[in-house]
């Protein structure tokens, strides 16, 4: 497995090709179950299925393309209407591309194994669902793995001209020679082929005796509409097989008068005409006569033969002549009609194609680009820096042209960037087959809304989503959600809604998965924990602080986990995943009326907007998307609550005050209170919209930095969620304003501890 | 003279797959994605022989070869179907449409140049 084979190349742009098409194909079905689907979409997924096919076919990957067979057939029977596309058939299409995925996911390698019974039962849906229209239950008895048949029609079969019962000549027996009288009609040319060709076909085979009848060729001054005028009759000394002769004129068949006699035989092999009726006795009288009556047979070589007829197809394709007579249309009924046809689709085919205009590129050169513009960053800063440094005059070229060169330093950054963001759509996609699914399982009814399929973020973060998407939703369909019954009591429709969407939010992606169900049972979940060890007994927790406890490693239970939602993975094993990516989840919810999960995620991971800042003599910088305001504090501005705890007057509101230095650990116990130094106060907000005030040294002015992970070259940090290189060279700490703010909390709340004991 | 060989095909494998073989004959090759777009670009560039799909989105292989057909200075221009049906049905549609002849897929590459050949001298 070389990656200079193309052949290799061509099979892994087949499996990136799948995955679009299975997509295509889901988004389609999807479309159909809520009841947006019109013959177009039908035909939509039919390409799909059949591409999938296609490109199966051509690398042998059988099984893939007897499944993709079987539902090909079936949707070429919903499209052309013979089937209906009702409940029945839409989940059959939604149990058929779950295989059909399988089946990809197989050929492609990634998953060990294949459900063979279950690519048969489906495929065994399908064919019932064919047969008689009848219920998928009915499948049960349908003949087994008897798949065969399909892969005969892959195999190329030349159409093979009827002999009819009158050819009565043994198979098994090969004249010495063939006698072919050939004379094609004004369609064959139509078609685009080309007598010349056939008879260098012929020749091929054997030597060969060409004779050119031009006896209906009209003068020159009676050419009128196009019309085939010129007939051939071949003697062909080769002990070939017919087959061999029948295969060139494969393509006309139906276009052209053929006649194959063996030679030194009175009885005629093929007789093929348009019409299709033969004249037998005529046929007989010209197989007794082995040269057929040619009233003007001129005996010529090959050469000239072939120059000739070429010459002679003059007459079919009209449009060489300069000025067709006027009369074209009766043999030659393709102009006019399909032609306004042909146009009307044209008109609009820049705007749709021009929708469609993309490459593909490899990520890793992209990832490649992002790295070496990230450098390119760095050091335009630094050099910047440097000549600042200089002091040379503001109005200097160097200085003017580095201001350009950041300009566009920050253009190329952000185009690149863009390169890799991505609609959160493909993920949002997958969702509606998970929820009917889940759905069927539970025996609820769940309706699902998506908002802002639109949104972008990067592609790393897009292809994360998909696993705590889904998970959050199995937990909200299987946990959240009540069943039928439950609803009525509870004065709800009976059907469920979860709600899927996405917005950006302070320089952040967020995605909420809500429900309106009953809400977390909060006694239980607190006894869960308490059982489990994960709080005290006696623990005073809000009811915020409850409902999270369901992110904590080890809560998980064996009641709570059903094989629907639980797979064996607990919400701590989403929340880790999603930290990974430097996001957040928390859950929100309200007994009786549902919850709403909230994931926060960076939209990106590479570049940063941010403050530079000094505090407890560090450098550190705020993501500029968290921070509202930055002021210096008058007197009186800021109030003592508690023991360590302060508040700052903000637009006639109080903000807790967080020292950044001091929670950081950056500035020692020892540190002068806050009234004891000089600082600025920015005002930041967290994702839950929550603002908070951060107590700095100084503030040095706003910077886009490349971002580099802390973990990877360091270790985690609490309150910090990454490391950046300033101008200067310096390292500085990007801020987790939102873990910033949990840890100032809970440093407050040992404090109070401390002073309580 | 390189022949030119427009291939119209919506599935990206497909087209590979005929650059592959067709290019690897010495034959030159433009790619279109659908019928629309395989009008526009045998408009644009001009071929010698046509590959066409018959499943495509927009216009499908049918009305793209009733599209070239209906330009007088293309009638003579040997177009061939790809199909994975072998069905005569679909041979027929594609003969009523005007198709020169027809590739079964999956197709061998040596028969698919050979059956170019045969359409295009």
């Amino acid at each position: 497995m070389s990656a200079d084979d193309p052949f290799e190349a061509i099979k892994q742009t087949f499996f990136l090709e799948c995955e679009e098409l299975l997509t295509d194909l889901e988004a389609s079905v999807t479309a159909l179950t809520f009841g947006d689907g019109d013959g177009e979409t039908i035909n939509a997924a039919f390409r799909a299925i059949h591409s999938i096919k296609g490109g199966a076919g051509a690398f042998g990957l059988e099984e893939l393309v007897r499944f993709a067979h079987v539902f090909e057939t079936y949707m070429d029977e919903l499209r052309s209407g013979r089937k209906t596309c009702d409940e029945t058939a839409i989940r059959a299409m939604l149990h058929a591309s779950d295989v059909l995925a399988d089946h990809v996911s197989f050929a492609r390698g990634l998953i060990p194994s294949m459900d063979e019974e279950r690519s048969q039962t489906v495929a065994n849906d399908l064919r019932a669902l064919m047969d008689d229209g009848g219920p998928v239950g009915a499948a049960a008895p349908t003949p087994g793995p008897s798949l065969d048949p399909i892969e005969a029609e892959f195999d190329f079969k030349p159409v093979m001209f009827d002999f009819g019962d009158t050819t009565s000549v043994p198979d098994d027996v090969t004249p010495e020679g063939w006698i072919i009288t050939f004379k094609p009609h004004i369609r064959l040319y139509e078609t685009g082929n080309e007598p010349a060709l056939l008879l260098r076909e012929l020749a091929r085979l054997g030597p060969c005796q060409i004779s050119l009848d031009t006896s209906e060729l009209v003068a020159l001054a009676d050419l009128g509409e196009p019309s085939a005028c010129l007939s051939w009759t071949i003697e062909l000394d080769a002990p070939v097989e017919l087959e061999s002769i029948t295969e060139i004129f494969e393509f006309v068949e139906g276009e052209c008068d053929l006649v194959i006699l063996p030679k030194g035989n009175s009885a005629a092999f093929v007789e093929e005409s348009s019409a299709g009726d033969v004249d037998i006795a005529a046929l007989l009288a010209a197989a007794t006569a082995p040269a057929p009556a040619a009233p003007a047979t001129d005996e010529v070589d090959i050469q000239a033969l072939l120059a000739m007829a070429t010459a002679a197809a003059v007459p079919a394709p009209a449009a060489d002549a300069p000025a067709p007579v006027a009369s074209v249309t009766p043999t030659a009924p393709a102009p006019s009609a399909p032609s306004t046809k042909a146009a009307a689709p044209s008109g609009n085919a820049s705007a749709a194609a021009g929708g469609q205009a993309s490459i593909r590129v490899d990520l890793d050169r992209i990832d490649k680009l992002i790295n070496v513009v990230g450098e390119l960053v760095i050091q335009q800063a630094m050099l910047a820096q440097s000549v600042a440094e200089c002091g040379l005059a503001a109005s200097s070229t160097v200085k003017v042209g580095l201001e350009d060169l950041e300009q566009l330093s920050r253009e190329i950054q952000d185009s690149v960037m863009a390169i890799r963001a991505q609609p959160v759509k493909s993920v949002f996609q997958r969702m509606p087959r998970l929820v009917r699914e889940v759905a069927e399982m539970t025996g609820k009814n769940v309706r699902l809304i998506t908002e802002g399929e639109a949104t972008e973020v990067d592609k790393t973060v897009v292809d994360r989503l998909a696993e705590p998407i889904t998970h959050m939703i199995r937990n909200a369909i299987d946990h959240g959600l009540e069943d039928a019954e439950g609803r009525t009591a509870s004065g709800k429709p009976k059907e469920g809604t979860i709600r899927l969407a996405a917005l950006h939010r302070s320089g952040r992606i967020v995605i909420e998965v809500s429900d309106d169900g009953r809400g977390i049972n909060r006694e239980r979940v607190r006894k869960i924990a308490i059982d489990r060890g994960l709080i005290s007994a006696d623990a005073n927790l809000s009811n915020e602080e409850t409902d999270n406890l369901i992110f904590l490693p080890g809560f998980s239970t064996a009641d709570s986990v059903s094989d629907i939602s639980g797979r064996g993975v607990g919400m701590d094993v989403v929340r880790r995943s999603i930290q990974q990516l430097g996001g957040r989840i928390s859950i929100a919810s309200t007994p009786g009326k549902g919850s709403v999960f909230t994931m926060s995620l960076p939209l990106t991971l590479a570049v940063l907007d941010g403050m530079v800042v000094r505090a407890g003599g560090q450098t550190l910088l705020s993501p500029l998307s968290s921070i509202i305001e930055s002021f210096t504090p008058k007197e009186g501005d800021l109030h003592r609550i508690g023991a360590r705890d302060w508040v700052i007057r903000f637009r006639d509101r109080f903000l807790p005050l967080i020292d950044t230095g001091r929670v950081l650990g950056f500035a020692g116990p020892d540190a002068p209170e806050i009234t004891g130094r000089d600082g600025i106060a920015i005002v930041v907000e967290n994702e839950g919209g929550s603002q908070v005030a951060l107590w700095v040294d100084d503030i040095q002015g706003q910077r886009q930095v490349v971002i580099k992970s802390l973990e990877t070259n360091y270790r985690k940090v609490d309150g910090i969620s990454a490391a950046t290189i300033l101008g200067d060279g310096r390292v500085a700490l990007i801020l987790d304003i939102d873990a910033l703010v949990v840890l100032g909390r809970q440093q407050a709340n040992q404090s109070e501890f401390k002073i309580a004991s | 003279m390189t022949k030119k060989i427009l291939t119209v095909d919506d599935s990206r494998t497909m087209r590979d797959m005929l650059m592959l073989a067709l290019s690897d004959a010495g034959y030159e090759v433009v790619q279109a994605e659908d019928g629309i777009d395989g009008l526009e670009t045998l408009e644009r560039e001009g071929a010698d022989v046509v590959i066409t799909d018959i499943n495509m989105p927009r216009l499908d292989g049918f009305g793209f070869i009733e599209g070239v057909r209906a330009n007088p200075a293309h009638r003579g221009l040997p177009v061939l179907v790809l199909t994975t049906e072998s069905s005569a049905e679909k041979k027929a549609r594609a003969k009523e449409a005007g198709a020169t002849g027809w590739i079964v897929k999956p197709f061998d590459p040596v028969k698919l140049v050979d059956v170019v050949r045969r359409v295009s001298g």
